[in-house]
């Protein structure tokens, strides 16, 4: 998959400094604001279509492969699980809150909430990744039918 | 009163999409037309007041147009000739029907916007909105029960969101795995 023209990759190229951004806020300020993980996780796998779509597969996984993408898939899953198991041996309960009964945050302020922003941001980080390696499967690589009716898997690098 | 009327326009504009898409031939065109079905759920859910599924809604959206129009862009399309199914055009009116007739219980029991938990004053809603914040220290309520009061519904709808990855990447893999006595 090559890229589009100049103009979508210069405005691509301005906008995803202000689209990261705001995915992280997203993230971080899910225990306060509308958005949480999900939200902030889904904007942020959107940047890496945008850039996928501007310029071409070949930059967009150089800088973000999809082996790092599997990595970082499981590395989110294990962190809610390892949040959650947490709270099971320190609070007594499965996803209890143990840091919010040790250690109540200030209401309203950014470190408060005690395991809901964690579980926030590994939630973020979990479906970035994930997004990113729908898009890749789905769109990148293609099956290409066989003359012999069978299916063959081609990354589409010499069609478009 | 006003927020009825917003709705209904933007129920109209919903409803326009979905036939629209649905009836249309080019693939593309169908696809572009089922955009106003999400984005219009969207702009809904903001007057609706919930802000939190109005961002999710966007977002979602987006990634799916960009893959449907990835997957259908210059893809032929068999036309076959319509005939009416007459057995699921029975199941659709009947379907109808039913969710008419519930939405109008429904209104004649509660007030339009009004939670069902306003009728029960012991309900775990209210019990959410009184001690969200003092219990969690969470400011944002929906938060505070997705990952702290319902955090079991998270880790399913995580293992869900996995689970669909490795069934993907397991079927649309780029290069096949041989075992060594394979040919």
């Amino acid at each position: 998959m090559n890229g589009m023209s100049p103009i979508v990759q210069t405005v691509a190229r301005f906008v995803k400094v202000f689209i990261l951004l705001f995915g992280v806020y997203l993230t971080f300020t899910g225990h306060l604001t509308p958005g949480g993980g999900f939200a902030g996780g889904v904007v942020i796998g959107c940047l890496y279509i945008l850039l996928t779509l501007a310029h071409g597969k070949s930059l967009s996984l150089t800088y973000f492969s999809s082996g790092a993408a599997h990595g970082l898939d499981s590395l989110g899953a294990l962190m809610f699980l390892l949040v959650a198991c947490l709270g099971l041996g320190l609070g007594g309960i499965f996803f209890a809150n143990f840091l919010q009964k040790a250690y109540p945050g200030a209401e309203f302020s950014l470190l408060s909430a005690g395991t809901i922003p964690i579980s926030n941001i590994a939630i973020g980080i979990k479906v970035a990744s994930s997004l990113f390696l729908v898009f890749v499967v789905m769109a990148v690589a293609r099956i290409i039918e066989k003359k012999d009716g069978g299916t063959d898997y081609k990354q589409d690098e010499e069609e478009e | 009163m006003g927020i009825e009327l917003i709705l209904i326009i933007i129920l109209v504009f919903i409803l326009l999409g979905a036939v629209i898409a649905v009836e249309i031939r080019d693939l593309l065109s169908a696809v572009i037309s089922l955009g106003v079905v999400g984005f219009g759920l969207s702009i809904a859910f903001v007057f609706l007041q919930a802000p939190d599924l109005a961002i999710v809604q966007i977002a979602v959206e987006v990634v799916l147009l960009i893959l449907l129009i990835r997957a259908t862009i210059r893809r032929e399309v068999r036309s076959t000739h319509a005939h009416i199914n007459w057995p699921s055009l029975f199941l659709v009116v009947i379907l109808c029907l039913g969710l008419v007739g519930f939405a109008y219980i429904a209104l004649e029991e509660l007030e339009f916007g009004a939670p069902a938990a306003s009728k029960v004053e012991e309900s775990p809603t209210n019990h959410y909105l009184r001690q969200g914040l003092t219990e969690t220290g969470a400011a944002n309520i929906v938060t505070s029960v997705i990952l702290d009061y319902r955090a079991y519904d998270t880790l399913g709808e995580a293992t869900v969101l996995f689970t669909a990855i490795i069934g993907a990447l397991a079927i649309l893999r780029g290069v096949a795995r041989k075992k060594k006595g394979d040919k």
